[in-house]
């Protein structure tokens, strides 16, 4: 699903933020990645939602060579890939339903078409009855809610999700993870940043990828060579 | 597609504030300066180059023999003998009581006692228009002509005295014409601007997209039409008011039946150039905004 190997990131002539990292994760599993704020979590998102290129390494998604894939190839992996930003990042003039329905548009999705999905996601979040209220009239909750929404609409292969949990209370932290965990058993693979050390434990099976000063750590290796999940 | 369709849904991804920012503003006053300047490029061009046939082959024989009854008759037989030549179209006997006429204006009236203008020796005048271009050929027949019918008479060629205003005129319809080259750039830096500050404003929203699997075209879609329809409007409104002031213009001008001035006028070719000239920049302002978003989106990844 994804492979890093030796990759390092560095930001202009400054020293690398990330360095020889190297893991395999494999398709329907669930991880949290942790670390210490600016071990570099965010940097290491940003690789895997294509907003970031390596400095050096290999990084391979869905099997094919990151790094040096042309630009204009890109597009169609980000839309195979769903993202959670820590702020949200919801579009302020368009409303719950419509922001939900991005993906699905910019895929090309007709509007008869993504109407039922649309609808299943808005009850499946508990948002139906607020579906035309604008991001900046929803609570920090209920925009954390259309934001995981919009990452999952489209059944993406990965979900990336970065301190998804961060700006609600601990009941909603907790309902959030059910909806990752729903959507993993449906084979979606997972990767969550947080810094919640009592949210890691509530899902079973889940891996831990944790960050210390831009190295990964894996002393047993579990995460470079994974077992086989057969 | 000079304005592209973007599906409805998609329009909304921009807030709806058209007209709202200054770009439509300063759009429509470039327009109306480019076309009064290439109106007024267009009249000169076409103003200089009626000159300059007018004149290329126009000659005035001058006879100024001291003896009025000798004056008379060396013109008449001048007009005769040009008129059977080869190179000559024609040929016609400026009447003394039009060189009257024209001097009246500063004497006080033609028809008046005025002693001093009765008492002026006006020289006889022959004015003859060659056939084609061999001015000089045709300048040597002339004089060797002249020098039998009315010898001492002076040849005024009409070039070397209009020639110069000519000239003006065409170095005015050039400098119309550079002014329009500079407006259109000044246009299409306007519509970079433009584009730039749309992709800055909107920046979070364009990362937003990409992040989410759009291309670079679809982006690029939303934001050319949207400037393409702002500068329309502003091109229009620019257009409009142009085309009233050219038509206020044109309702002056045609009181004017006399002199340089008569010769100035756009023709269907001018008047199809302005017409052109709002639809060439609505699609220079589309294709630079296009250009300017799909380069400045290649930076980001």
């Amino acid at each position: 699903m994804v492979e890093f190997s030796g990759v390092g990131l560095r930001y202009g002539p400054d020293e690398e933020v990330l360095r020889d990292i190297s893991f395999n994760l494999q398709p329907g599993s669930f991880y949290f990645l942790t670390g210490a704020s600016g071990a570099g979590k965010t940097s290491l998102l940003k690789m895997l939602y294509l907003a970031q290129r390596p400095s050096r390494g290999i990084v391979r998604l869905f099997g094919e060579d990151l790094v040096n894939m042309p630009r204009h190839r890109l597009p169609g992996f980000r839309r195979r890939i769903g993202v959670v930003f820590q702020d949200f990042r919801l579009i302020p003039h368009l409303s719950a339903r419509d922001n939900i329905a991005l993906p699905l548009r910019i895929a090309g999705v007709s509007e008869e078409d993504l109407a039922g999905p649309v609808g299943e996601m808005l009850s499946w979040i508990g948002l139906d009855e607020r579906a035309d209220a604008f991001p900046p009239t929803l609570s920090g909750g209920e925009q954390q809610r259309v934001a995981i929404a919009r990452a999952v609409i489209a059944r993406p292969q990965l979900l990336v999700a970065d301190e998804p949990t961060g700006n609600v209370d601990p009941d909603m932290a907790m309902r959030l993870l059910g909806l990752f965990e729903a959507l993993n058993r449906l084979g979606t693979t997972v990767v969550v940043a947080t810094h919640d050390i009592h949210l890691i434990s509530r899902i079973d099976n889940a891996q831990m990828m944790r960050l210390e000063k831009g190295r990964l750590s894996d002393p047993t290796g579990a995460l470079r060579y994974p077992p086989n999940r057969s | 597609m000079i304005i592209p369709r973007v599906p409805a849904q998609h329009r909304r991804l921009l807030p709806d504030r058209r007209l709202s920012g200054p770009t439509p503003w300063v759009i429509a006053i470039l327009m109306l300066l480019t076309l009064l300047a290439a109106a007024a490029g267009v009249g000169l061009a076409r103003s200089a180059n009626a000159i300059g046939s007018a004149i290329a082959g126009r000659v005035t024989v001058q006879i100024v023999t001291a003896n009025p009854v000798t004056r008379a008759e060396q013109a008449a037989a001048l007009r005769r003998a040009a008129a059977t030549q080869a190179f000559v179209r024609s040929a016609r006997a400026v009447e003394q009581e039009e060189l009257k006429a024209t001097l009246g204006q500063w004497f006080g009236g033609a028809e008046g006692d005025d002693p001093v203008l009765q008492s002026l020796p006006l020289p006889a005048l022959v004015d003859i228009d060659f056939v084609g271009e061999n001015r000089a050929g045709h300048m040597a027949q002339l004089r060797a002509l002249v020098a039998r019918e009315a010898p001492g008479a002076r040849i005024i060629p009409h070039a070397e005295w209009l020639g110069p205003v000519a000239r003006l005129i065409r170095s005015l319809a050039w400098i119309a014409g550079g002014l329009v080259v500079l407006m259109t750039l000044a246009s299409a830096a306007v519509v970079i601007m433009t584009a730039r500050a749309a992709l800055g404003t909107h920046y979070a929203t364009i990362e937003m997209l990409h992040m989410i699997g759009a291309t670079d075209q679809q982006i690029t879609r939303l934001f050319q039409r949207r400037i393409a329809i702002d500068t329309a409007y502003g091109i229009a409104l620019g257009s409009a008011v142009a085309a009233l002031i050219l038509l206020l213009i044109g309702w002056q001008w045609s009181g004017v039946t006399s002199g340089l001035a008569a010769t100035a006028s756009l023709g269907p070719a001018g008047w199809a150039l302005l017409l052109a000239l709002p639809l060439l920049a609505i699609a220079l302002a589309a294709l630079t905004a296009r250009q300017t978003l799909l380069a400045a989106l290649q930076k980001i990844l």
